[in-house]
């Protein structure tokens, strides 16, 4: 059996990126007492990922010193997942279960990227493209490597910028949007000085860097791995030879969490009011799991919430201007960067869409819904549970996610024992907190 | 980066920066991660937690995500290979 570890916090924040750690500093530096749990070795969220060595990003290092001094205690490398009463949380360590009690409950877990299914997809060396970057910041040599970018979102811009200043070669950056579509874009952000200056810097770095729009991957060649990736650009087919692709389409948030704890959502995001608060008590929500938007409204979603729950008002009216403000921009990129059509008829029939299982295009396609395609095929119920195969099928057939069900994810036998006997006390009616 | 670490990936020994994750280690050594249910060869995809497909046995503990494990000195990586 596991050692347990029982611990009681007045503000109990999950997920260590710019969210999590803006609303675990206001709430600690108002002297509540505080816990930030994260699935992550480090903090920073993906965002800020890899520690202080490779926060270029000032605001990072300065959030992260501030939350290590504001006396909040900092829980990385658990993971969540089961609530057995309201108010609890159970988490996995290595080789220790956490019992987290809490009084608030600020949500931050995030975003991931949305991977969508085409030939050869799953070669070894066809990676995300947040993916590619956190591998990268994890210590994988990419100099003289040549990466092929392809999907959509800023994210290809900002990671095809990385990936070069270290050594990579970036032959080009397939973007599934339109011309047109992304100009609305650069207009709209012309209400955002910040975002302009981010964006030239960009354009710096990316100098000579070929990007294509109304661009997308068709197929990926290899043997053990990628070895070219054809692409569909300018109305035909194309070859490029490449030692990694890396594809992702945009952002989907992390709303297993919420969806657990009994958090409506709302067109896909976690419903919060003026105050980040959810349509559940005592539970509040910041990030990309309220509408993805990125690091400032992260920061001001955060803080507004970690006030909020440490009983701030006041102060928490203060930042709803700038919180306001960078949704404008996340409403934008929504638009911008909203898949095509075209993007349905990427998988052929053998390909695979749910990689834990294995299952092929033709095989769910005969299936009118995820659940019916779940419970006959096995697709989502892998190691991922869906996180993977639901977000892509969402898109392709336009099927709605399932209910969560404990455990969120794949846990060890001594967590699920855990789990179990909670959920026979709470069958006896000694604890019913859990709906 | 300070420091380097040798773990061994099926046996093989590969350095690896300080820091670095074990997904790092088996792409250093030129392996993929796992084999799937039907047989594919299988790598790190998401780098961040989610996917699974970076599953590997670390020091004989079989289904451990290589990404959100750091390399320690003298670790037994193992693939599905």
């Amino acid at each position: 059996m596991s050692r347990e570890v029982r611990q009681r916090f007045d503000v109990l924040v999950v997920g260590g990126g710019p969210a999590g750690v803006a609303a675990a500093v206001r709430a600690a530096e108002a002297g509540v007492r505080v816990g930030v749990v994260d699935d992550n070795v480090n903090l920073g969220g993906q965002i800020w990922r890899g520690g202080p060595e490779h926060e270029k990003e000032t605001s990072a290092a300065g959030w992260i010193s501030r939350l290590r001094a504001s006396g909040a205690t900092i829980l990385c490398g658990l993971r969540i997942f089961h609530q057995p009463e309201a108010g609890v949380l159970l988490a996995e360590g290595h080789d220790d279960l956490h019992v987290l009690s809490y009084t608030k409950l600020v949500l931050a877990t995030g975003a991931r990227e949305r991977f969508l299914p085409f030939p050869g997809w799953t070669l070894p060396n066809v990676t995300g493209v947040g993916g590619l970057q956190a591998m990268v910041k994890s210590g994988l040599p990419i100099r003289g490597k040549r990466v092929v970018i392809a999907g959509t979102g800023p994210l290809l811009l900002a990671v095809a910028a990385y990936l070069r200043e270290h050594g990579a070669e970036i032959p080009i950056i397939c973007e599934q949007a339109s011309w047109s579509s992304l100009a609305r874009f650069g207009v709209a952000l012309f209400g955002q000085p910040g975002k302009i200056a981010q964006g030239l810097q960009l354009k710096r770095q990316l100098a000579g860097i070929k990007f294509s729009a109304n661009s997308w991957p068709l197929a990926v060649h290899g043997k053990a791995a990628v070895e070219a990736v054809v692409i569909f650009r300018r109305g035909q087919t194309e070859a490029i030879a490449c030692d990694y692709l890396a594809c992702g389409f945009h952002l989907v948030p992390n709303i297993e969490l919420p969806l657990l704890l009994g958090c409506q959502i709302q067109r896909g995001y976690v419903r919060v009011d003026d105050y980040q608060r959810t349509t559940v008590q005592e539970i509040l929500c910041a990030g990309e799991p309220t509408g993805i938007g990125g690091v400032e409204l992260s920061l001001a979603e955060g803080q507004i919430a970690g006030l909020v729950a440490s009983g701030q008002m006041t102060e928490a009216k203060k930042l709803f201007g700038a919180r306001n403000r960078a949704r404008y921009f996340a409403r934008s990129l929504d638009r911008a960067f909203r898949l095509r059509s075209e993007l349905r008829r990427l998988p052929s029939p053998d390909t695979i869409v749910c990689r834990c299982e294995d299952i092929r295009y033709s095989r769910l396609s005969r299936h009118t819904s995820w659940r019916s395609a779940k419970l006959h095929t096995r697709c989502g119920m892998g190691p991922c549970q869906g996180r993977v195969c639901g977000t892509s099928t969402e898109f392709l057939f336009k099927w709605n996610p399932d209910s969560v069900r404990p455990p969120i994810l794949p846990v060890r036998v001594e967590s699920l024992a855990a789990m179990s006997s909670e959920l026979d006390l709470e069958c006896s009616g000694v604890s019913g907190g859990h709906k | 980066m300070l420091s380097e670490i040798i773990v061994t990936v099926n046996g093989v020994p590969v350095t690896v920066p300080s820091g670095a994750t074990v997904t790092t280690a088996v792409l250093l050594a030129g392996k993929a991660c796992r084999t799937s249910v039907s047989g594919e060869p299988r790598g790190p995809l998401c780098g961040m937690g989610i996917c699974f497909e970076c599953r590997v046995a670390i020091n004989g503990k079989p289904h451990c995500q290589s990404c959100q494990t750091l390399c320690e000195q003298g670790m037994e990586v193992r693939t599905d290979e």
